[in-house]
């Protein structure tokens, strides 16, 4: 998650001064983008210990944290936006976690690679697991341990009773509202609890 | 250190207080000394002074050197200085010697004004709250109303967090490293076999052993002994000492003499210790670390005693540290998460216990060292 673009296209899910919790920030850089640009104020959660240097060296909020461990130190509805880019996938306990997103926040924002798009139902067509720009990995060491679809998606929010407020895909920075499923190389989806 | 490394010169300053400070135990002291140092210059506006609160066994002499004396470093002499994490090109640091310590400010060797006998264990009990206010009045000495930055590890964590507690206005940054919001039981029963130790020691003479021109370096020598287990990791002291004898390789079939080199190492610390450390001050910077505990005027509610903290935060724990776990360290980032305030927590995978908040690791002097960078820009951009 690194394309002004895509960063564009999940902030402007966030009202501005939204208090924000960003799960997997990375190096900080969208909650110093909705800090700058959209007043927001907020925490990011970070395991990785270059990440968390970044964070605070370009003045975010940064809580190095595993996220496996759980969420029990945020309470009930403390943040505006809860934000999952780029790391559902990379979580064991993936429902769990998708479930604690929506506790905290009175919304959630969760973007992840759509492993229903084209690109990759070809190459799988062809019998091999997709190796591209947006899942550059091999099936043997892929740190995406949970990898679905945008309809998977659906699904999963719907059993969770989560109320999607808006849904689309993203490809090449740009936004894919038709046939997402297909057309997009990733999912995002904006939700919140019932 | 060859003299190429070696660090700056610091000098030791004193100032006095005729004026009594009232203590948290109802008790008041007066006339006293404290003794700090100062490193860097402070500014026009009085804006970069970083002060830095001292944990058990340390003092105000926090970075640099004493001119001709081998190995006389200052405990955070890695992190603080020109160029260094806490740049004092940058900032005005400030270590000052709490009040019962044996290290220059008025403690339990000094003579009682209003007895004209040496304290001995009449010294009355300090908390890191009496700390506090005794390092405000030492702040407001200098013209210094409001801080960059309250700095501490350990008990000097908590002397943080009580400052900005304390004095909320007085600090725009605390930086609380290895800390905890209160010492768990098993932390207070570490400090109750320290004292007693040394309150068993036949040369204790119930605290008043320098009229009797004698020192309990044997409870010294053992309450050093327990805490410097504390300190360690089982991790690092196997792979320090592991099971290694200190010399050859056959068992002695002794039990009073010294075979392996845990026990040598042990027995070297706590010899050293009880040449220079007091044993009523021992007593009593064990007791300020029990007593500590903002969360007990509000039913244990640590987010409450919170609420009135205004400062921006960085944590920092190790996660090898038993005696300051990171699940305490995780506490206080609840309580300021519970009350919207700014932090930042860097929980850094080091193997040296609780120790390591006074050794060099890259990723512990990176954080620290961007978030003061930080502070030093934001000052940079406020001022003038």
């Amino acid at each position: 998650m690194s394309d002004t673009a895509t960063m564009q296209a999940i902030a402007a899910l966030i009202p501005a001064g939204a208090r924000v919790l960003d799960l997997g920030c990375g190096e900080g850089a969208l909650l110093d983008f909705l800090q700058r640009e959209r007043g927001c104020t907020g925490y990011g959660v970070e395991l990785n210990d270059a990440n968390v240097l970044a964070c605070v060296r370009r003045g975010v909020n940064v809580l190095q944290l595993n996220l496996e461990d759980g969420l029990a130190m945020f309470e009930d509805n403390s943040f505006d936006v809860v934000l999952q880019i780029d790391t559902l996938q990379h979580l064991r306990n993936a429902e769990t976690m998708l479930q604690e997103t929506a506790r905290i926040g009175r919304s959630g924002i969760v973007a992840f690679p759509n492993f229903a798009h084209w690109p990759n139902r070809l190459s799988v067509l062809r019998g091999r697991m997709p190796v591209t720009r947006h899942l550059p990995y091999q099936w043997y060491d892929t740190p995406n341990i949970r990898v679905g679809t945008f309809k998977d998606f659906e699904v999963l929010a719907t059993k969770n009773r989560l109320r999607i407020l808006d849904a689309f895909g993203l490809d090449n920075g740009q936004i894919v509202r038709r046939l997402p499923n297909l057309c997009a190389s990733r999912a995002v989806f904006h939700f919140e609890h019932a | 250190m060859p003299g190429f490394f070696m660090s700056f010169i610091a000098t030791p300053q004193t100032m006095h207080f005729p004026e009594a400070l009232p203590l948290q135990s109802g008790a008041s002291i007066r006339d006293y000394r404290l003794v700090y140092e100062t490193y860097g210059q402070l500014n026009a506006d009085k804006s970069n002074a970083v002060l830095v609160c001292h944990a058990l066994n340390a003092s105000h002499h926090v970075a640099g050197v004493y001119p001709d004396e081998e190995k006389s470093e200052g405990w955070w002499d890695n992190m603080i200085g020109p160029g260094k994490s806490v740049d004092t090109n940058k900032f005005f640091v400030i270590g000052v010697n709490n009040l019962g310590s044996c290290f220059g400010s008025t403690g339990p060797m000094d003579v009682n004004p209003d007895t004209g006998a040496v304290y001995g264990a009449d010294f009355p009990v300090v908390t890191v709250e009496d700390w506090v206010n005794a390092q405000a009045r030492l702040l407001d000495r200098l013209g210094i109303g409001q801080l960059a930055a309250v700095l501490g590890g350990s008990l000097g964590g908590m002397q943080a967090q009580s400052w900005t507690l304390q004095y909320p206005e007085r600090m725009r940054h605390a930086v609380v490293v290895a800390s905890a919001p209160n010492l768990t039981a098993e932390n207070i029963a570490f400090n109750e076999v320290a004292r007693r130790a040394i309150v068993t020691d036949p040369d204790f003479h119930g605290g008043h052993f320098y009229r009797h021109g004698v020192v309990p370096a044997r409870g010294l020598r053992i309450a050093r002994m327990i805490g410097h287990i504390t300190y360690l990791s089982d991790d690092v002291m196997n792979q320090k000492f592991g099971r290694q004898l200190r010399e050859g390789l056959d068992l002695k079939y002794s039990t009073q003499d010294i075979e392996f080199q845990i026990e040598s190492y042990l027995r070297y610390q706590g010899d050293k210790f009880s040449t220079y450390f007091d044993a009523n001050t021992y007593l009593l910077i064990t007791r300020a670390l029990d007593y500590f505990d903002p969360a007990r005027s509000f039913g244990g509610q640590l987010a409450q005693a919170y609420a009135r903290a205004q400062a921006r935060f960085l944590l920092i724990s190790f996660s090898t540290d038993w005696r300051f776990a990171p699940e305490r360290s995780r506490e206080i980032v609840k309580a300021l998460l519970d009350n919207g305030r700014q932090v930042s927590y860097a929980e850094i995978d080091a193997p040296h216990g609780h120790d390591a908040f006074l050794l060099d690791d890259p990723r512990y002097m990176g954080v620290m060292r961007s978030y003061f960078d930080n502070i030093a820009a934001e000052l940079a951009k406020e001022g003038v």
